[in-house]
Order: C-alpha cells, then structure tokens, then sequence
C-alpha cells in the first residue's frame, strides 16, 4: 500500500463551530424500477430511506461533535416527505435540519442541486463571524442517480477546498483536518487542508449508529426541521430546478445484458480443461 | 368534521423503522443460541441499555426515553423486539412495564430518585413478584408476609415464576403486610437484590421463551424501610392489578410481534416450498391459514394499539388490555400452530424459526394472566360494570 502525503496550508487556532451534513432522501432498493413508457423512475409502493452513504457523513459530523464541540446541521433539499429523512439524521444526534423545498427546485440536475444547497449554508452562514470555520460532508453517491457530483460541485459553489472519497478524517489542531483518501487500486493519498473544507466520505470510514429511542424521540420532540423556499434563499428562479440545470436526462433504461456466462463444473483439473477448450473454440488462446 | 384516524404517526413509523434495524441486525442473528444457552446474550444486553431500551417508558428526567406519553409507541418497540425473540420482548416489557413504570407511576419523588433512575437508564434490571405457589390465578392468595417492626417491614416466603427473578436487582413485592375486618390486605415494596436475607433459588427451564430469565426468589427475614412501600400500606392488591393493566398492553404487543414473525415465515416458506409441481402458496388449504393468521395478527394490532391509545388519551383502558392480551396471545399461538403446519416436517426443525416460535407463543397465553383470567376480567366489566 503506498500513501502520498500532502501538506496544504498551516495550522491556526480556530475551532470548529459548525459541521453541515448533506443528505438525500432515497427509494430502499438498489435497483430500482423503470416505468417504459414514461421512463421515469417507478417510486411507488418503494419506502424512502436515507442514501446509506449519507449516514455515514452524520456519523462522522455527530461523532465529531462528542469528541469536540460545536453544532451539527443537517442540510436536504427535497419534496417535504424528505423531512423524514431527516428526521433520521436529528434521530441519530444531528442538532438541527433544514429541509430546502420549493417547487421552483423540482428537476435539479446535480449543478441545480448544489446550487441550492450551497446557497442554504450560504444564508446559515450569514452572521457567523469571518473567522469562524466550518465542515461540510457529504456522502460520496446517492444510491439512486449514483453520480458522485453533488460533493464536489457544492465546495466549488462555496469556494472552499475539497476532498473526496474520505476512508479516514482526523482533526488536528483547531482547524486543519488530515484524511486518507482512497485513490486507485489499493492506494490512499493523506491530504490536510485548512477549514473550511468540504470532504465526501465512504462507507468505510466508519458504522452508523443505531439510534436510541430518546434520540428517537427528541427528533421529533425536542428538535426542528425548519423549511426553507427559493424565496427564503432569495434566489433567481432562473438559477434553481430545472431552469438552472445545465444537462436534461432523456431517457433511462435498463441496459440490456451482452453476451452469455457459461458455469462450468466439476473438479478443478475438469473445469480447468474444460476452460481451455473453449478459449480455444473462440479463438481467443 | 374529524375523521377517525387509523394511521401511526411519523414519530411512530421511525421507531418502528429503527427498532426493526437494531433487532433484525443485533438480535436475530444471536436468537436461537441464546434459547439454546437459555441465557439473554450479553452483548444485546449492553447495546439495549445503551439505546434506552430499559427505559422506554419513563420522562427523560428520571433516565428515561420519553415514551411514558406514548404507549402506542412502547408497544411498537416491543412488537418489534418481540417480532425477532420474544424472551427480549419479556426481559425489556417486564421490567419497563411492571416495574420502572410503576415506581414512576405510583413511586414517591425520593423513590424515582433512588431506583427508578437506575432502572430506566438499565443500569439495574427489574421484576415484579407476584406470583407464589398457592398463588397464580388466585392473586389474592398471596402468603408471603410482611411484619411490621419499628421503622421497617419484615419480609419473609417465596416468590416462584418470577420474569427476570435471577437477573433482577430492583424488585416489586406484593406481600400480606396485615388483615383487615378478616380480609388479607396486601402491600407492594420495593426491595433492592442486595437485602440481607434474599436470595436467587431455581432457575426454571422452560419450554419456550428460554433465554428469559424465571426465577424462584427467597425472602429470609428481608427488612425492608417504611419509604420502601410503593403506595399505600394495604393498597397492594388494588395497586397490582393496577400495575398488571398497564402491562398487560404491552404483553399485547409482544405477542402481536410473534405472531407477525410467524405471518411473514408463512408466507416466505409458502412461496418458497413447493410440493405437487407447484408453490404450496397455490394451495386454498394454505390460503386459508395464511388469511386466518393475517387476520389474527391484525386483530391484535389494532387492539393493542387501542389500549394504548386509551392509556395516553388518560382513559379507561383495563378492558382495552384484557381483551388486546387475551386477543394477542391467542393469535399468536395460532399463528406459531399454523406457522409449523404449514412448515411441515420443517417446522419441526430448529433450522427454522419457526420452531422456536412455537414454543414461545404458549407462554403469551398464561403469563400476566391466564387467557382464562382475562375472559373473566372482560366478563366482569361487562357484567358488574366494574
């Protein structure tokens, strides 16, 4: 295993106030099914869940927030059924959530998205003070549209530095943040940056928690989703949804398998002639 | 206009949701070793107290998670451990139950101090003593005694069957504290497992819910302090059955979660096995069981979560829990008879679970009231309007 280390900026005496969490509400199946004529995404009767990624990022920012101090905000932009998701994230320790809905946000490809969201950090931001650092994590995918670019589009909406794929996050000092990053096979690279950062984690970065039922509870007694429009952002219309989104899906469609699998059996030495002779029959040894 | 509402609430969804992940990932996989061993798996046991599953039902002030307002979603919680074993539905609903919420209920400021905040935050397990050996059915049979001497009461007989008795570190004890106008009268105290004088006899082997704790416990000149009565001198028998009402709603609900279990393993294997060139899904005889399964499940639910529906809206809900706990078990024992049929030879099998909830399911129909002290409860509200 090799690892790069990267050294990006000095150590400095600000502490970490604020840990936002991106999240998105997600149909429960990994596969999930097309409706042909209208080749939309078939959601009925399909429970919603948390993108399993995602949960990772909260535990991460709530596992952050015991270990040091500070306020972890959850962030989704969605349709208001998104609020039991999270609902989930407040269940799991998150402090607060906020649910970006508008209709003007429907069809959002992922610019539109992070758009969106980073004008919702943008405006909880508002009147912090200058030197007040602040995290952002997201999870690396979304189950669903499986692109991986929200992340990465959001800090360049902040202007904030980015790491992606995060296998490990450590804090050091007040706020530099040190983290192994999977890169090709087998290899990971060691960044540390200054806050604030964005970074996109994998799943083996850490185990979500179970939540207790007080946390159960309290996510629905004690702690808010506070819902915020377009107008709420004060937003261009023309920047947001489907306006603002710079790519259009024209279709989606179950690609259709090619070529066939052969099972072979028998014992090692049987299949591993049997194998020969096909490779042979192909012409391909 | 006000519409009937049948649906669980958001809050209510998402325990369900969570409770189900946390049991299907930490319980099931450890429930049949844990029947076998018959002993409660420590490291389920840790992870319980951890995610407040001892104190459900008690205010966040006294340790508790806050459900003491929402006994709907209690008794989805234990629906839902009881759905995967039922021996942890018993251990978590006894003790919360029968025990935690009743100190909470009843209990003195000083008492929820000194042991309900243990209890709810499951640092120390609890039971509740009843019955004895001449006294199962007949709760006014009880003859352990209790003297009073000076400031104290002198505890002295033997509690058999007892829930949780060998793990339990915080007992209620219903003992004959006197008699009036030649009337046993009874009184509930509050023992700690570190009282002189009592000790842990046999521990039962059971036919099913065996990773439960049951426990013959022994009282030898127990002294007991007067701050350690829960309610009133002689009020124990009324305070028990009290006691029992509430927690009857949530033996409910354990059942209720057994008979699900057995539902969904119906229909897996139906789909799954196939006999005569076809699933043995296609068959009106398994049909049919399947229909009266799924019928008895609901009928329980809905009846559970009635009772505890009535309990947080502050109204009579004795009746309520009778007839959901009557109701309940017995739909889940003929969920687990039906369940095995269908199975077959299989269903004899401790490869399947099955098996195990056939065992179980029996122990729903007699503990915390027999089904036949349930009719008789629901009889005398219907017939002396209690």
């Amino acid at each position: 295993m090799f690892k790069y280390f990267i050294q990006v900026k000095n150590f400095s005496d600000v502490l970490i106030l604020k840990i936002f969490v991106c999240i998105k509400q997600v149909p429960g199946v990994a596969e999930v099914k097309i409706d042909p004529k209208t080749n939309t995404l078939i959601r009925e009767g399909i429970p919603s869940i948390v993108n399993p990624h995602d949960k990772h990022a909260i535990e991460l920012a709530v596992s952050l927030r015991e270990k040091y101090s500070g306020e972890v905000i959850a962030l989704s932009m969605g349709p208001p059924q998104a609020e039991k998701a999270l609902r989930e994230a407040l269940a799991m320790g998150v402090d607060i959530a906020y649910l970006l809905t508008d209709r003007a946000f429907a069809g959002a490809d992922t610019l539109a998205t992070s758009h969106t969201l980073a004008l919702g950090i943008k405006k909880l931001l508002k009147g912090t003070q200058e030197n007040e650092k602040y995290l952002v994590i997201c999870g690396t995918q979304a189950i669903d549209g499986d692109t991986a670019q929200v992340g990465p589009e959001l800090a360049e909406e902040l202007n904030i530095p980015q790491i992606t794929y995060v296998l490990k996050f450590e804090l050091r000092g007040k706020d530099m943040i040190r983290v192994e990053r999977a890169f090709r096979a087998e290899e990971v690279v060691v960044i540390e940056t200054k806050l604030p950062a964005l970074i996109s984690v994998l799943k083996e970065i850490n185990k979500p928690r179970n939540p207790g039922i007080k946390g159960m509870v309290n996510a629905y007694s004690k702690k808010q989703v506070i819902y915020l429009t377009a107008e709420d952002l004060g937003v261009d219309n023309k920047e947001i949804g489907l306006n603002g989104s710079q790519t259009e899906v024209w279709r989606i469609f179950i690609p259709q398998r090619k070529g066939q699998h052969i099972m072979l059996e028998g014992t090692i030495e049987e299949m591993s002639q049997s194998l020969c002779n096909n490779l042979k029959e192909d012409k391909i040894i | 206009m006000v519409i009937m509402d049948f649906a669980l609430t958001d809050k209510q969804k998402m325990i369900r949701k969570l409770t189900r992940e946390f049991a299907e990932e930490y319980i099931t996989p450890v429930a049949e070793e844990s029947d076998r061993k018959q002993e409660l798996d420590p490291t389920v046991m840790e992870k319980m107290k951890e995610l407040n599953y001892f104190g459900s039902c008690i205010p966040e002030e006294y340790g508790g998670a806050g459900l003491h307002d929402d006994t709907i979603s209690f008794a989805i919680i234990t629906e839902e451990i009881g759905r995967v074993d039922a021996s942890w539905a018993i251990t978590t609903g006894v003790h919360c139950s029968v025990c935690a919420y009743p100190v909470y209920k009843y209990g003195t400021e000083e008492q929820k101090k000194k042991f309900l905040i243990p209890l709810a935050k499951g640092e120390k397990i609890g039971a509740f003593l009843l019955t004895e050996a001449n006294a199962g059915s007949d709760a006014g049979g009880v003859q352990m005694t209790a003297e009073k001497d000076g400031e104290e009461w002198i505890l002295n007989g033997s509690k058999i069957f007892a829930t949780n008795g060998g793990i339990a570190d915080t007992m209620l004890v219903v003992a004959k504290s006197g008699e009036k106008d030649s009337r046993k009268e009874l009184t509930v105290f509050i023992v700690n497992k570190d009282t002189p004088g009592y000790s842990v006899g046999v521990k039962e082997d059971k036919l099913g819910c065996r990773a439960s704790n049951t426990s013959e416990l022994v009282f030898d000149n127990v002294r007991v302090p007067d701050h350690q009565i829960l309610g009133n001198i002689g009020g124990g028998f009324k305070l028990g059955l009290q006691i029992l009402d509430y927690g009857r709603i949530i033996i409910a609900a354990q059942c209720l979660g057994l008979a699900q279990a057995c539902l969904e393993e119906s229909i897996k294997y139906s789909n799954e096995r196939e006999q005569f060139g076809t699933k043995i899904a296609n068959f009106q005889g398994i049909q049919w069981k399947i229909a009266d399964i799924a019928t008895g499940v609901e009928s329980a639910r809905l009846l559970t979560y009635k009772a505890g529906w009535l309990c947080d809206q502050g109204r009579p809900y004795g009746l309520a829990g009778s007839m959901a706990k009557l109701v309940a078990s017995e739909a889940a024992m003929n969920a687990a008879h039906q369940a095995v049929q269908i199975h077959g030879g299989y269903g004899l099998m401790k490869a399947y679970p099955v098996e195990r909830y056939f065992r179980d399911a029996k122990l729903g129909e007699i503990y915390e009231g027999t089904s036949e002290i349930q009719r008789m409860v629901i009889a005398n509200h219907m017939l002396r309007k209690r």
